[in-house]
């Protein structure tokens, strides 16, 4: 049986793997140049405990649900998770009633350990918090990841067990015809037995073609600051404010490389694809951040970045079968807490698809590829090791993140592995310091042009036509061939 | 703790210096000529020379050897010094920590993982350059924004062009040279625009790498949107008010594939502060004594780590009394006396150095040096120690973009009976 | 005729007037100091830049940096380029070889600033 997955952010991945436990013939296409390049590489980095969605829901089950398996799931795979917990701070009298319903909600989908605390206590677990907080829901059960890195490494994990990725497939047309899925694509026509669109943003339109009952997906940006890691971490929970209709409010949270996050912001956009940020919804999280944290000082932004999050109009996943159309299953309208009910999708789905299906479990499933702990975290006797067996470890091309060359060109030959700068930059963290690649692009991008065989000027930043040398300085001066 | 397989390892050395840039080839040259034979320079790149091997303008060493030389050429004579004088250079090296004890672990692909004890530490790690997010610019993230530096790297150095359609954001002194550059080489530059109502770069420059090829410095704007979905395709600039905030309706449109950023540079004081080494918010470098030592005894800073120059000829001659204390001290040749505070008054912003010895002896002339917080014309710096001048220089002009020296002399110095003293420029 | 220039001897940037009849400087206002007229006088009857560039070599992956050994007259700029834009260098060139003898009949030679082997 022929499967294709449309969409390789966090869930398509999820599912990828899930899947490739089972004799099939399984292809993900995605539509940009790498996996985890849409709502998966820029969001909070949160696994969610629950307590925001509506109990009864499929965000609420699914949110639980996932969260639960994360820590396994990250171990097994290979991804960074942490579970520092988180607060939802109550600033107003009036916001006391939001933290009681949020208790509530949490209780009935199974969140455990809650807790609503007061001031005192809460500026004891987290003395930076602004003082005029009145009372707090203590989560301990929050927890965070990498998204991308997460996403990278469930991709991996299905590659090694025989899923095919084809990046820059975008699909445009899906039909069904003579009882298969015929797919129009940037690559050209594909066909397959049975599709899985986890199509993020596009999902919504992939099922409009397949359905006669129409979704409306609306893209809502959301707009982030970072902070360097020399930035000391003030707060070592994931603090939230009280929940508004636009979603969870503005957050202050610690990243797991010690980074600090302050977003986002909530706009319904037109485009799908504007992931500009705005001096306005910037401006709005600092302020916004700032009744969290009054302290904050913007001095140690290292970047600004947004993302897009697939909201439903009716605010609830749609995960299944595709209503009248055999053979397609969806996830559509996966915003946030998509990334914390990701292995809980996959799980739900995959299983209603083998069973409908009759796919049978192969005989042996791969580990996870194992990958060597990041040079920057290693202990000194660890990296006397790591360059007497391979002396790339010895040449430092990152000075800001203290990445080697040993493990740019490891990220490179991943199972799926980066293809430009921003790829490298995610899976190694080549480029995230605090000079934001100025050292280490020019390096970068000759061994990415050696690693995959190609001149120098058609390395890209992030794929299409983001190339980052326009021509030699011969061809400019008006020589040669250009 | 080492592991004793570890600890055998360790290799002492008298004189550690931390980069081989002008300042740290400068300080090692120095050393060596007051006598240490146990020395070591570690440089992270393949080559000596630091940033002016990518500097090939010219316009380098009219102070130091009277002449007019480009980057390379300058780098090139303390290279061959270097060389004459059989200083050992480990290059490919990047040193990874430094404690407040002297002990130092670097790596190399040849070399793999050294560690060392030294009884002197010169900290020459040069500067970085501010980067895009530390402006906190909105619009799209897209291929084409890059720091000055990182563009003049990849044609000088590696060749290439990185755009054809340039606007230049900053008008520092790398920002003024890459506009010519970018044009020489066959781009066109459509304007460079400067948030401060005055350029951060020299006349000079201004002259010859703008007006020369008819570019619009436009003063007190500043770049309000990125825009591109892959690659950058325009930007939006506006003027700017008094508190440089946009002003609205001052928008102008410019269609280009390159924006550059000349935005300011930091010294790169990581390592400086795993040592544990007082920072100054002045100059984001280290604070040190008249003899370039940090708050931490035996560890020295000199050059653009510890606080930004303007003209590499007065990193070489910082950095040759860095590289001469350091000898001095591991050749225990310990200065007695006291010490008194050098404070930032008005109009004066990092004052180096920051503490001063007044020493029982002997006494010997100290450079002083600081930035000019505004623009000052026929003014006239004065320093005060306890309420009693103890020197006054006048000055046509004090400009920030200009690093202002002065000579305190040893009959200044041994008027000093107060604890602290005052730099003030008055106009 | 009469020109607006700034003198770059110094960070003050003096704004200088200059007035120039049959091609000799006859007045010069607006300089602070001497060094500002003899500025004047050089700058609007023979300006002269250095010119420095980067070169490409063949069958090498990095470009030689080069300079013209004085100064040329200003208007020759890009027509140095463009002489050094059709150069066909071969490596080895050592910092000081003449990569361009007597750049656009100026009598300068254009040197290599650095070592490419």
């Amino acid at each position: 049986m022929k499967i294709i997955i449309i969409g390789g952010g966090v869930v398509g991945c999820a599912i990828a793997r899930q899947l490739s436990r089972y004799e099939a013939d399984i292809t993900l296409l995605e539509g940009g140049v790498d996996v985890a390049e849409g709502a998966s590489k820029a969001n909070s980095a949160i696994v969610h405990a629950g307590f925001d969605a509506k109990p009864g829901t499929m965000k609420a089950k699914l949110n639980v649900d996932g969260a639960k398996m994360y820590p396994r799931l990250c171990q097994e795979v290979g991804a960074p998770y942490g579970q520092p917990g988180a607060m939802v701070l109550a600033f107003l009298p009036e916001e006391r009633a939001t933290i009681e319903t949020l208790y509530q909600q949490g209780i009935e989908n199974g969140v455990e350990e809650l807790r609503i605390i007061e001031r005192d206590e809460i500026l004891q677990l987290e003395p930076n918090t602004n003082p005029n907080v009145q009372c707090a829901l203590l989560v301990p059960t929050s927890g965070l990841t990498s998204p991308y890195e997460l996403t990278y490494a469930l991709a991996d994990h299905a590659a090694v067990n025989g899923v095919t990725f084809i990046m820059n497939a975008f699909v445009s047309q899906v039909r069904k015809e003579d009882g298969r899925f015929v797919l129009e694509t940037t690559k050209g026509e594909m066909q397959a037995d049975l599709i899985v669109n986890c199509a993020g943003i596009g999902s919504g339109e992939l099922h409009n073609q397949l359905s006669d009952r129409k979704v409306k997906l609306i893209p809502r940006k959301g707009e982030y600051y970072l902070l360097d890691h020399v930035q000391p971490l003030l707060f070592t929970r994931t603090m939230f404010q009280c929940p508004s209709k636009m979603g969870k409010g503005v957050l202050v949270s610690p990243t797991l490389h010690g980074n600090t996050i302050l977003g986002p912001s909530a706009e319904d956009v037109e485009d799908a694809s504007d992931v500009a940020t705005t001096a306005q919804a910037l401006a709005m999280v600092n302020e916004r951040s700032r009744m969290t944290w009054p302290g904050l000082n913007l001095r140690n932004v290292i970047t600004t970045f947004a993302g897009i999050r697939a909201h439903e109009e009716n605010g609830d996943f749609i995960i299944g079968a595709v209503e009248g159309c055999p053979g397609a299953y969806e996830t559509v309208g996966v915003e946030s807490p998509g990334l914390s009910a990701a292995p809980a999708i996959a799980e739900l789905l995959v299983g209603q698809i083998a069973s409908e299906n009759q796919l049978s479990e192969k005989m042996e499933w791969k580990p996870a590829p194992v990958r060597n702990k990041p040079f920057y975290a290693m202990t000194l006797e660890e990296r006397v090791e790591a360059v007497k067996e391979n002396a790339d470890y010895g040449a430092i091309v990152c000075r800001c993140e203290q990445v080697t060359e040993a493990e740019i060109r490891a990220a490179i030959r991943r199972p799926v592995g980066a293809t430009t700068i921003d790829g490298v930059k995610r899976r190694t963290r080549a480029g995230m310091g605090r000079c934001q690649g100025g050292f280490c692009s020019p390096r970068v991008l000759e061994i990415l042009a050696e690693e995959l065989g190609i001149d120098p000027t058609q390395v890209t930043k992030g794929g299409g036509n983001s190339q980052l040398l326009v021509s030699t300085i011969a061809q400019a001066m008006g020589k040669g061939d250009a | 703790m080492l592991s004793n397989e570890l600890k055998q390892q360790v290799q002492y050395v008298d004189v550690l210096v931390i980069g081989a840039g002008p300042a740290g080839m400068a300080a090692a040259i120095a050393a060596r000529e007051a006598g240490v034979e146990n020395l070591l320079v570690l440089e992270r790149e393949e080559h000596m020379g630091g940033i002016l091997r990518q500097c090939i303008h010219n316009g380098f060493g009219l102070h130091r050897f009277k002449e007019e030389l480009t980057g390379p050429e300058y780098a090139q004579r303390d290279i061959d010094k270097v060389q004459e004088l059989g200083i050992e250079v480990r290059c490919g090296t990047t040193v990874l920590s430094v404690d407040e004890h002297r002990f130092v672990t670097a790596i190399s692909k040849e070399k793999g993982v050294q560690l060392f004890e030294a009884g002197a530490v010169v900290l020459a790690m040069g500067c970085r350059e501010r980067p895009r997010g530390a402006l906190g610019t909105p619009g799209s993230r897209c291929a084409g924004v890059y720091s000055a530096g990182t563009a003049q790297k990849f044609v000088n150095l590696e060749g290439y062009m990185p755009g054809k359609r340039v606007v230049i954001l900053g008008s520092g002194d790398i920002g003024l040279i890459m506009a010519r550059r970018m044009t020489l080489q066959g781009a066109k530059v459509l304007a460079c625009v400067e948030i401060m109502p005055y350029s951060g770069g020299l006349n000079r420059n201004i002259v010859q790498c703008l007006e020369d090829y008819d570019i619009p410095l436009l003063l007190s704007h500043t770049v309000v949107d990125i825009e591109g979905k892959d690659r950058l395709s325009g930007i939006t600039i506006a003027e700017v008010d008094e508190k440089r905030n946009p002003i609205p309706g001052t928008e102008q449109h410019f269609d280009c594939d390159t924006l550059l950023l000349s935005v300011g540079l930091i010294p790169e004081n990581e390592l400086t502060q795993q040592a544990g080494v007082e920072l100054s918010p002045a100059t984001q470098g280290a604070v040190v004594d008249d003899n370039l030592q940090t708050s931490k005894e035996g560890i020295f800073a000199c050059g653009n780590v510890l606080h930004v120059h303007d003209l590499v000829d007065f990193v070489s001659a910082e950095s040759f009394r860095a590289g001469k204390a350091a000898a001095a001290y591991v050749q225990g040749k310990k200065r007695q006396g006291r010490f008194v505070e050098m404070k930032d008054g008005n109009g004066v912003r990092g004052v180096v150095p920051q503490r001063l010895m007044i020493p029982e002896g002997e006494t010997e002339p100290v450079q002083v040096m600081f930035r000019p917080a505004a623009v000052y014309e026929n003014a006239t710096v004065v320093l005060t120690a306890g309420g009693k001048e103890i020197m006054r220089q006048r000055k046509r002009i004090f400009t920030p973009g200009e690093m202002a020296e002065l000579t305190l002399k040893p009959e200044a110095i041994r008027q000093i009976e107060s604890d602290t003293v005052t730099v003030d420029i008055l106009a | 005729m009469e020109r607006q220039i700034t003198c770059i001897n110094c960070p003050v940037g003096c704004r200088l007037q200059v007035t120039i009849e049959n091609g000799q400087v006859t007045r010069v206002e607006g300089h602070g100091c001497k060094r500002g007229e003899t500025y004047a006088h050089q700058e609007c009857i023979a300006p002269a830049r250095m010119v420095t560039a980067a070169v490409p070599v063949a069958d090498r992956n990095i470009p030689v940096s080069v300079k013209t050994r004085t100064p040329i007259p200003k208007e020759k700029i890009f027509a140095c380029m463009k002489q050094l834009a059709v150069l066909s260098l071969k490596a080895p060139v050592y910092m000081g070889d003449v990569v361009l003898s007597d750049v656009c009949d100026t009598g300068v030679d254009v040197i290599a600033t650095k070592t490419v082997e």
